[in-house]
């Protein structure tokens, strides 16, 4: 089951500059799991060290926040499009 | 416990009649310089700190001044004449400011913002009757000043472009106020000049000026600790299109500040010193009290860019009370 990442500009040098890349996972969970094993370190940018999501960062499936859906185990199914979006720099 | 100052704070003068104005546009600017001194305590006794309160603006940010520079210049030198729009890329202050001086001087206003900027400050920029063109969220403030730049190309006759982060009217805005008012308002006594980074125009303009009066003011820049960071208005310069306007050589330091910490200092300027403003004011705050404990004297002058109700629905107060003590505020910093 693969499910597409859309990635912001800031986290993209950890997917050789590449803006959406492919990953699996049955929830949120393991998908950040999965993206931090192809691409290490990412996973500590969007996680804090108790693995809760950053309160900065915000996760979208198809277009809804997590937060307001089960957090981190909320579920993925085949084709889902997941992104991660930071909040706004200056200006 | 009662603040053992209150009745002074009480008693003493309030602020002198609000003068009559002729416009929105002669409330911009001469913002007050509040004094912090419950989040202060513990410091050296020679130390003080005050923060510009930006927010007292009329389009409720320190963006007011550079956005009325631009425009003044514009039409001073012709560019921005009848017929013309105004459009420019913004994470929003900037877009409230000339969205409201649009308004007044009867300019159409067209802005390029990243869609997730807060939801107040899209509203806002809408009652102001501006348009709002809305660029990639994943791309950020990058992504709109790309965006914007595409729109220029397409029909460049159409419109007047202030730009904001290569303009030098930017940083001569505060060159010509904020940096002399903050002067006048602590006698000269300054040592310390504190600001974020959003495109680099108050630190750049104000620190010029304070340089020139006093070679010994040091300059300090307060920028996010890391490309993804939560301080709405603020840079990563690393990591983003450096503005045109900034030129880092001027600065005598500069100093990371991490989301976390800047969140929690709003929490605490709140529920401490009664005041409530957005991200980048915690973060300036926050690295302020840093360089404050490293010292036995000095006057320290920071920037609040703008107050917080802004941000009301932004993930600054999403579950803050889950993690901060409130009531019994614990704080690490």
């Amino acid at each position: 089951m693969s499910v597409r990442v859309r990635v912001p500009t800031p986290l993209r040098k950890f997917t050789n500059g590449a803006d959406e890349v492919n990953a699996q996972g049955q929830n949120v969970r393991a998908l950040v799991e999965d993206l931090e094993k192809n691409f290490p370190g990412i996973k500590e940018r969007i996680c804090d060290e108790t693995g809760k999501v950053r309160r900065f960062v915000n996760l979208y499936v198809n277009g809804d926040d997590i937060r307001f859906l089960q957090n981190l185990e909320t579920s993925l199914k085949e084709g889902d499009n997941i992104s991660i979006v930071p909040a706004i720099a200056g200006g | 416990m009662p603040n053992p100052n209150a009745a002074r704070w009480i008693a003493a003068a309030r602020l002198r009649e609000p003068k009559k104005i002729d416009s929105v546009i002669d409330l911009i600017g001469d913002t007050p310089l509040l004094e912090i001194r419950k989040i202060a305590e513990g410091i050296s006794p020679g130390v003080r700190i005050f923060a510009k309160l930006e927010g007292f603006n009329p389009g409720g940010s320190v963006k007011d001044r550079p956005a009325l520079k631009m425009i003044q210049e514009g039409i001073k030198s012709g560019k921005l004449a009848a017929g013309k729009t105004i459009l420019d890329s913004t994470s929003g202050n900037t877009g409230i400011a000339l969205a409201m001086i649009g308004r007044i001087l009867g300019y159409p206003v067209e802005l390029v913002m990243p869609s997730n900027v807060s939801a107040e400050r899209k509203r806002i920029i809408e009652a102001y009757g501006a348009k709002v063109i809305y660029s990639d969220p994943l791309e950020g403030s990058d992504g709109a000043i790309r965006m914007c730049r595409k729109i220029l190309e397409q029909s460049p006759g159409k419109y007047f472009k202030p730009d904001q982060y290569f303009n030098p009217m930017n940083s001569q805005a505060h060159y010509e106020t904020t940096g002399p008012e903050v002067y006048r308002q602590t006698d000269g006594a300054i040592t310390h000049f504190i600001a974020g980074i959003g495109t680099s125009g108050t630190i750049m303009g104000a620190g010029r000026y304070l340089k020139e009066k006093n070679p010994k003011i040091r300059v300090i820049a307060v920028e996010p600790d890391d490309a993804l960071h939560g301080l709405e208005g603020l840079k990563h310069m690393a990591t983003s299109i450096v503005p045109g306007i900034y030129h880092e050589k001027e600065l005598d330091e500069k100093i990371p500040a991490s989301t976390e910490d800047a969140y929690a200092m709003v929490y605490r300027l709140a529920q401490e010193e009664g005041i409530l403003v957005g991200q980048s004011s915690g973060a300036a705050m926050h690295a302020t009290l840093q360089i404050a404990r490293k010292l036995r004297a000095g006057v320290l002058v920071t920037v609040f860019p703008d107050f917080g109700d802004k941000y009301l629905t932004t993930n600054l107060w999403v579950g803050w009370r889950d993690r901060m003590a409130v009531g019994n505020l614990q704080f690490s910093i």
